[in-house]
């Protein structure tokens, strides 16, 4: 340690003071300023190149994502169009087939009831026979009672054949 | 993979010039082994081993690249000494003939003795205390000495190599060549370095001499393995300085807070706030020497271990034996050292930002005891 302060060089170390004073002046004007400030605007210019490349990604990310939107919009647009026809199609296929069922069934009713009426008149019109018939026999009968008995009552079964066979 | 390959080619020629290095910067022994048979010369011993080791951690007066003693013979070249004695006293430091001679200057003589400069008389006499320490008066010496002359030159290398990438930017916005590599290191020591420890917000003021710092010591330390021979960041006075910036510059760049802290800790009672403030003064004190000593010691270390490692054979004088053993260990050390010298750089300069975050820390606790006192 003695020996260390003994021998401390002084003159080195003014010189060594002097000349590092110096080179840090003349390296700070001359190298590191201009050797930053390069690095700083390339960095700079890599960020800013790598962020606007990271936007136009983003961009054309949205871009796509908009394309994407709209044809599956228009792909929706497109079935609900269809869907639409096609229940109007049904639709009108099941209006227009109650309607015939509708009409055939009305048609049915109307036969009905003019069956009906016909039966009606028909089973009126044999009622009107049967009494004039009835009245024929009971007419002839009446005028063979006093013959014969008999032919009084075969008359009847024949007349009562007659009317079986009508 | 292809960097990968070139940090090996790298790593690769870092090593084998350190191990080249530590052999011709150890050419005494070198010499030696090659005259093996004039006994009368052999001074291979761990004493003089020692000696040799020793000179090379000090500064020296000349930039010896080869040096025999017993032959006088040196090969490098001489740098200016200046004196403050009466004057200003410049001369080249050929005049001392690597201590051989006295220096006559303008009427003054001055002798060289043991890495030092003594005013002595004409005929060099030396008068020593009973501790065998000169007592001859030592002139105000601010020579060029071998460190500061590898610091020179470790700044204009910085200087072309940075403001080479500097005006690399103003061409193109990607740097080629060696810029590709400083690159990396520029941006390693902003974004693992000052913004994690100072924070986004202010790290920008100090990048100037965090970069600045970190390059240095790096460079020099790595200078250190290189067969120059060079030792200045294992020198004392270096990293004093060095430490000596940081605290200033973190004295400077201290906010309200950071000197609330020291001379009146908030949250704590009257007495200890009392006795708090020499130990937190003590402690800025204590953060720099810490990096000063850090830095000195590992780098020091790193220089003694491998140089002694080397010695191995010229000691023992078996190259056969010892000769593998010493390469290979030197070998293994010197990757280690590669290490260091970059650690020790990231260290200093981590370990300075670590502190300049801690000096421009908004600290908001003092709220939160404000907003506890009304709760």
């Amino acid at each position: 340690m003695e020996k260390l302060v003994n021998d401390f060089a002084y003159g080195l170390f003014f010189w060594q003071a002097l000349i590092l004073i110096v080179l840090i002046l003349l390296l700070r004007k001359y190298a590191w300023r201009p050797v930053l400030k390069s690095l700083d605007k390339r960095e700079q210019g890599i960020k800013d190149a790598l962020d606007s490349a990271e936007k136009a990604r983003l961009e054309m990310k949205n871009l796509q994502a908009n394309n994407e939107k709209m044809k599956k919009e228009a792909r929706e647009e497109r079935d609900e169009l269809l869907k639409e026809a096609r229940q109007i199609k049904e639709k009108m296929i099941a209006d227009a087939s109650g309607e015939a069922e509708e009409k055939a069934n009305a048609m049915i009713v109307k036969a009905q009831e003019s069956i009906r009426t016909e039966k009606q008149a028909a089973l009126s019109e044999i009622k009107a026979q049967v009494a004039s018939l009835s009245i024929e026999i009971a007419e002839k009968v009446v005028k063979k009672e006093l013959d014969n008995k008999e032919d009084q009552m075969k008359l009847v079964d024949n007349m009562l054949d007659d009317v079986k066979l009508n | 993979m292809q960097k990968g390959n070139i940090i090996k080619v790298l790593l690769f020629f870092a090593v084998a010039f350190n191990v080249l290095g530590v052999f011709a910067s150890n050419p005494q022994q070198h010499h030696e082994e090659g005259h093996a048979d004039q006994e009368s010369l052999r001074v291979d011993t761990k004493k003089e081993v020692k000696e040799y080791i020793n000179h090379h951690l000090q500064d020296s007066y000349d930039f010896t690249l080869y040096s025999d003693s017993k032959e006088g013979e040196h090969i490098g070249f001489p740098l200016p000494v200046i004196l403050i004695d009466d004057g200003l006293k410049v001369f080249l430091s050929s005049k001392f003939h690597h201590g051989e001679e006295v220096a006559e200057v303008d009427g003054n003589y001055y002798k060289l003795y043991h890495g030092r400069i003594y005013k002595t008389n004409a005929a060099g006499d030396m008068t020593y205390d009973e501790e065998h320490h000169p007592t001859n008066e030592k002139p105000l010496d601010f020579s060029i000495t071998k460190n500061v002359f590898t610091i020179l030159l470790t700044s204009i290398l910085l200087l072309l190599l940075f403001g080479g990438l500097a005006r690399h930017y103003r061409d193109k916005h990607i740097p080629t060549g060696l810029g590709r590599v400083l690159e990396p290191l520029v941006i390693y020591v902003r974004d693992e370095i000052a913004i994690p420890n100072i924070g986004k917000a202010k790290y920008r003021k100090f990048m100037g001499f965090l970069l600045t710092v970190f390059f240095f010591v790096w460079i020099l330390n790595l200078l250190g393995m290189t067969p120059l021979g060079v030792n200045v960041t294992g020198n004392i006075a270096i990293t004093a300085c060095l430490a000596l910036f940081t605290y200033i510059v973190t004295q400077f760049s201290g906010t309200k807070d950071y000197w609330k802290h020291i001379f009146w800790m908030p949250g704590v009672p009257v007495i200890m706030k009392i006795i708090l403030i020499p130990i937190e003064l003590l402690g800025t004190l204590t953060k720099p020497f810490a990096l000063m000593v850090r830095l000195f010691a590992n780098i020091t270390a790193g220089h003694v271990v491998i140089m002694s490692l080397i010695a191995l054979i010229f000691v023992t004088d078996n190259i056969v034996l010892d000769g593998p053993i010493s390469v290979l260990l030197t070998l293994f050390i010197s990757v280690i050292e590669l290490l260091v010298a970059f650690l020790q750089a990231y260290i200093f300069t981590m370990l300075s930002a670590l502190f300049i975050g801690l000096a421009v820390e908004e600290h908001d606790h003092e709220h939160h005891a404000e907003t506890n006192d009304i709760v």
